[in-house]
C-alpha cells in the first residue's frame, strides 16, 4: 500500500514539473468548441436544415408573437421583427440591468422582460420555451463578433468571474482553468477538452439529445469536477459566464450550436 | 407543438435524382427509463415515416427506441414531374 502511493506521489510531481502551468490562451490562439468536433457534427451545425437547434429557433418564432400575461403583449408588439430588433444583441450578453445594478444573461433579460412588462411570469430554467426565445434571440448575432464585458460597471464582476474560474474547488480539486486554459490541447477520456469559449449558446448538445443554455453546460462542468454546482439564478453563474464571453470578446458568435 | 425542417431541392432537371432532408422535433422517449421513484417513463416514439410524391409513395421507414431524439431522415428519389412532395410521421400518443 505504502509503496503504491509513494509511486502515485512521485508520478504527480513529475507530470506538474513537465507541464507546468500554462498562461491565459493568447487571442490569437483562442479556437471555437467547433474546430474540435468532428466533421460529421460540424456539417450538421452549419446545414440549417440538419441542426437540431433550428428546431427550437422555429419555435422560438412561434411564441415570439404569442401574447401573454396581465399585459396581453407579444415580444413581436413591442420589438417588432426579431430578425432586425435582435440583430447583435446576444453578443453583448450578460449585459448591465440598471434597476439590478448586476449583470444579467441572455434567460434572465428574457424573464425580466416577460415580468416587467409582459406582466407574466417567468419562464422556468431550462424549459423549453426559455431555450427557444433564446435560440431565437442567440440565431440573430450569428456571425457578429462577441462584445460582452466591455462595460466599465462590469469590470468587478468580470474580476469575480475570473477568480471563479481560476479557482480549485469540488473533490477532485480542480479549477476551470486546469483544463480550459492548460490542458486545451490535450483530450479526457477520449473527448476534447476545448477552450471554453462560449460562440454558441444557447447550444443543441447531442449527449443530452436537446437543447441546454452556457448554465447548464457550465453545470455539468461542475458536476464532472464533483463541485456543487452554481444554480441558475446564483451571481457566481453570471460573473463565470460574463467572465466567459469577455474572455471570448471577439470571436464569433455561431448560435445556434451543436455540440457532441 | 411539432415542427419539421424539410430540405428539398426548389427545382431539378427530369431524371434527375435530388436528395430529401428531413428533420423533425420529437423527444423519442424509449420506455426504457425510470423516474427516480422507479416508475417507467412510457415510450413516445415516431413509429412510422413516409413520403408520398404526387400520391405515390417513394419512401417509408419504420423507427424505433434507439433512435435519437428529432430524428433526421436523408433519402433520395429521381425527379420524374413537377408535383407535390406529401410527409407523414406516426407514432405513440396520436403523434401525427
Amino acid at each position: 500500500m505504502t509503496m503504491w502511493r509513494m509511486i502515485g506521489v512521485v508520478g504527480l510531481v513529475v507530470a506538474s514539473i513537465a507541464r507546468g502551468d500554462a498562461a491565459e490562451i493568447a487571442p490569437d490562439q483562442r479556437r471555437s468548441g467547433l474546430s474540435f468536433m468532428a466533421p460529421e457534427t460540424q456539417a450538421m451545425q452549419s446545414d440549417d436544415t440538419a441542426n437540431p437547434a433550428m428546431l427550437a429557433v422555429l419555435d422560438g418564432e412561434m411564441l415570439w408573437k404569442q401574447k401573454a400575461g396581465a399585459a396581453n403583449r407579444a415580444c413581436a408588439d413591442c420589438h417588432g421583427d426579431a430578425t432586425a430588433s435582435m440583430h447583435g444583441v446576444a453578443a453583448n450578453y450578460p449585459a448591465y440591468d440598471d434597476l439590478l445594478a448586476r449583470p444579467v444573461d441572455l434567460e434572465q433579460r428574457i424573464n425580466l422582460c416577460r415580468v416587467r412588462h409582459q406582466q407574466a411570469s417567468p419562464l422556468a430554467d431550462e424549459s423549453r420555451e426559455l431555450n427557444a426565445l433564446g435560440a431565437l434571440v442567440a440565431r440573430q448575432s450569428r456571425g457578429t463578433p462577441i462584445e460582452a464585458g466591455g462595460d466599465v460597471r462590469l469590470a468587478p464582476f468580470v474580476a469575480n468571474g475570473k477568480g471563479l474560474f481560476m479557482r480549485r474547488q469540488g473533490q477532485l480539486n480542480l479549477a476551470c482553468a486546469n483544463c480550459h486554459d492548460d490542458n486545451w490541447d490535450r483530450r479526457l477520456a477520449g473527448s476534447a477538452i476545448t477552450q471554453a469559449h462560449p460562440t454558441g449558446y444557447p447550444i443543441y448538445r447531442l449527449e443530452w439529445q436537446g437543447m441546454g443554455s452556457l448554465k447548464r453546460r457550465l453545470r455539468s462542468c461542475m458536476l464532472g469536477t464533483r463541485a456543487a454546482p452554481y444554480q441558475a439564478d446564483d451571481p457566481e453563474m453570471v460573473e463565470l459566464e460574463l467572465y466567459l464571453m469577455s474572455r471570448a470578446r471577439g470571436m464569433s458568435i455561431e448560435a445556434p450550436a451543436v455540440r457532441p | 407543438m411539432a415542427s419539421a425542417l424539410i430540405n428539398v431541392p426548389a427545382t431539378a432537371k427530369h431524371g434527375d435524382i435530388v436528395e430529401i432532408k428531413t428533420l423533425m422535433s420529437h423527444i423519442m422517449e424509449t420506455g426504457f427509463r425510470h423516474t427516480e421513484t422507479g416508475a417507467v417513463v412510457p415510450r413516445n416514439i415516431i413509429t412510422d415515416f413516409s413520403c408520398r410524391y404526387n400520391g405515390v409513395e417513394v419512401f417509408r421507414a419504420e423507427l424505433f427506441p434507439a433512435f435519437s431524439a428529432n430524428p433526421f431522415l436523408a433519402f433520395f428519389t429521381v425527379a420524374t414531374e413537377s408535383g407535390t412532395l406529401e410527409f407523414r410521421w406516426a407514432g405513440d400518443n396520436g403523434f401525427s
